[in-house]
């Protein structure tokens, strides 16, 4: 983490978890101001700055605080999540424990924004330490009178409070969250009615990641077009990718929207180790499908990654060097999602151990040429049937690694080892 | 029912029904306690909490059963839960855990005779930046060696 350039780095690497560290560097003002404009006018700001939801899916974050229905006479909940799971990704983590103020300005703002008076934080349970450091910083807050009856003085209240998970991938999905936060197995929720309409406890509630609402006081403070010029037209400002895998410096990278996979590998994560050639690069977490190395120039942003036919998801960049054997990694991956998949829907909870079985049968020399049409059946069949997304993020890698490197899942189905190039030529020969 | 629960455990609990409008919601902060003070979740615990949060005692299992952290039969002292998802795969995941295994003479899923040592293999922690990586009880530790599994072990012997 060499870089001091960026937003929420500069805090992460002064210790923002410290209420007084924060202070110096301005934190707290762009709470005063936001409570100083009418929760419309802090949506329009959020709305024009293109922030969108980091935690993976990318929906515009002002567009959703919209949703939330005006005067309703149920209360209203912000709920933080924090259950950071897909594998890949770990910057959340980095935030709450080392800019844990900055989240919980961005959660009054957020707060306020949308009319709600309790928010809750939901962190998976995993995070013992960190959620500690949390709770900490939280009653920090309150004895600074930041939160509580009075916000920053002001005539608004406002309660925030951690929830721990217990280990359940599933509950980062943010129905699953809702019921694992009413004190329920993690099992997803039927759309609609969405969450700002009907969400915790029944009533509206808007659920945002952690690094998203980081970013809100900082749009609130300098302004929505300042963060929308960093981006895209569709995209604004920074995030935080995580890098991980084979390369030298794994860590968190903050850096424009805008910054290309091969900028972030080379030039900030330090390249491959050894100065071996890239074989495969997961872009956003393991349920994005992987790219070649020939495919690096784009930059690692939501709709262009859409256009290959990937996904930016939560930022997690996973290198693969050219030894890597990808049937051993789709095999992983593919463990995880059926480990993970909570049950509810036929096509998830089956077809994942289907997809798990075959690929293991595959990795023991025991594969058969057709397994590999299997797998992309099973996968098609789990696609888009499922009630949440966890279906397509098992399916989504099976299909993708088929697509890109099918040659390699062949040549283990065929002659039971890694492909090393000279079996196109046999194909083509036979 | 023979389930008992100390005053500081019972305090903690009284302090979580206030953060939220349903009892039930305080399920899942209540088997942290009780697994906090019990290092597992002993079968008769699921009626009393049952009673607490006012549903019937097989809500509470079923909870229990689906989320992987909470325990329904002792565990080690020392429990080394060792992520072996992509990232941690990619820098050496299956090296460590069976070195692992090796020097403590058990397999992963296993917990020693003297009930000090447990060994799990975990799906992503979160800290993919220090893969290999494990949870030792509460803490990270990252990136692993062998020479650093040989270290920490030497430690708690």
């Amino acid at each position: 983490m060499a870089e001091t350039q960026g937003i929420l780095m500069p805090l992460i690497q002064s210790e923002c978890q410290i209420l007084k560290n924060y202070r110096d560097r301005g934190g707290y003002e762009a709470a005063k101001k936001a409570l100083s404009m009418t929760p419309d006018e802090v949506i329009q700001e959020v709305q024009a700055s293109n922030l969108r939801g980091l935690g993976g899916a990318g929906f515009p974050t002002g567009r959703k605080w919209a949703f939330v229905p005006k005067n309703s006479p149920k209360p209203v909940y912000l709920v933080v999540n924090c259950d950071e799971s897909e594998p890949g990704t770990f910057k959340d983590k980095y935030i709450i424990t080392k800019a844990t103020h900055a989240l919980i300005e961005g959660i009054i703002i957020a707060s306020y924004a949308i009319g709600a008076h309790t928010a809750y934080i939901y962190i998976r349970g995993e995070y013992v330490r960190q959620a500690e450091v949390l709770e900490q910083a939280i009653q920090e807050a309150y004895d600074n009178g930041i939160l509580g009856k009075k916000v920053l003085g002001k005539d608004y209240a406002l309660d925030v409070y951690v929830h721990r998970g217990a280990g359940a991938y599933i509950c980062g999905e943010e129905t699953a969250l809702l019921e694992s936060l009413e004190g329920k197995k993690g099992w997803p929720r039927m759309k609609p009615p969405f969450p700002a309409i009907e969400g915790l406890f029944r009533c509206p509630t808007i659920v945002n990641n952690v690094e998203t609402l980081s970013y809100v006081p900082f749009i609130i403070k300098n302004g929505a077009r300042w963060f929308a010029e960093m981006g895209t037209e569709r995209s604004g400002g920074m995030r935080l990718y995580c890098v991980s895998g084979h390369v030298n410096k794994p860590g968190v990278y903050e850096l424009p929207v805008t910054t290309t996979l091969r900028e972030i590998i080379y030039e900030h994560a330090g390249g491959v180790p050894g100065n071996k050639k890239i074989k495969a690069v997961v872009p956003g977490g393991s349920s994005s499908p992987p790219l070649r190395p020939e495919e690096l120039d784009v930059p690692a942003e939501f709709d262009a990654l859409m256009k290959l036919g990937t996904m930016a998801g939560s930022g997690g960049i996973i290198v693969m060097d050219e030894d890597t054997c990808l049937l051993e990694i789709l095999t992983v991956t593919t463990h995880f999602y059926h480990h993970e998949s909570c049950g509810q829907c036929t096509p998830c909870r089956e077809g994942t151990g289907w997809m798990d079985k075959i690929l293991h049968r595959m990795l023991h020399g025991e594969g058969r040429i057709e397994d590999v049409d299997h797998l992309e059946e099973i996968a098609n069949g789990i696609m888009g049937n499922t009630i949440c997304p966890l279906g397509d993020a098992a399916a989504m890698p099976v299909l993708g690694y088929l697509k890109r490197f099918r040659e390699e899942f062949e040549s283990h189905a065929l002659y039971k080892k890694c492909f090393d190039g000279e079996f196109a030529e046999l194909k083509a020969a036979s | 029912m023979s389930f008992q629960l100390s005053d500081e455990s019972k305090k903690q609990i009284e302090e979580i029904f206030k953060r939220y409008p349903h009892k039930r919601a305080a399920t899942l902060p209540i088997l942290h306690v009780i697994q906090k003070e019990h290092g597992y979740i002993p079968e008769e615990a699921e009626p009393f909490v049952a009673e607490l949060v006012e549903e019937p005692p097989v809500k509470i299992r079923e909870v229990i059963l689906f989320y992987t952290m909470f325990q329904t039969k002792p565990i080690g002292k020392y429990h080394f839960q060792v992520c072996h998802t992509v990232s941690c795969w990619l820098r050496g995941a299956k090296e460590i855990i069976e070195h692992l295994e090796n020097r403590l003479n058990i397999k992963s899923g296993e917990t020693s005779d003297d009930q000090k040592f447990t060994i799990t293999e975990v799906e992503c922690l979160g800290a993919c930046e220090i893969a290999p990586m494990m949870q030792l009880n509460d803490d990270y530790i990252g990136p692993l060696t062998r020479e650093k599994i040989d270290e920490i072990l030497e430690k708690l012997q």
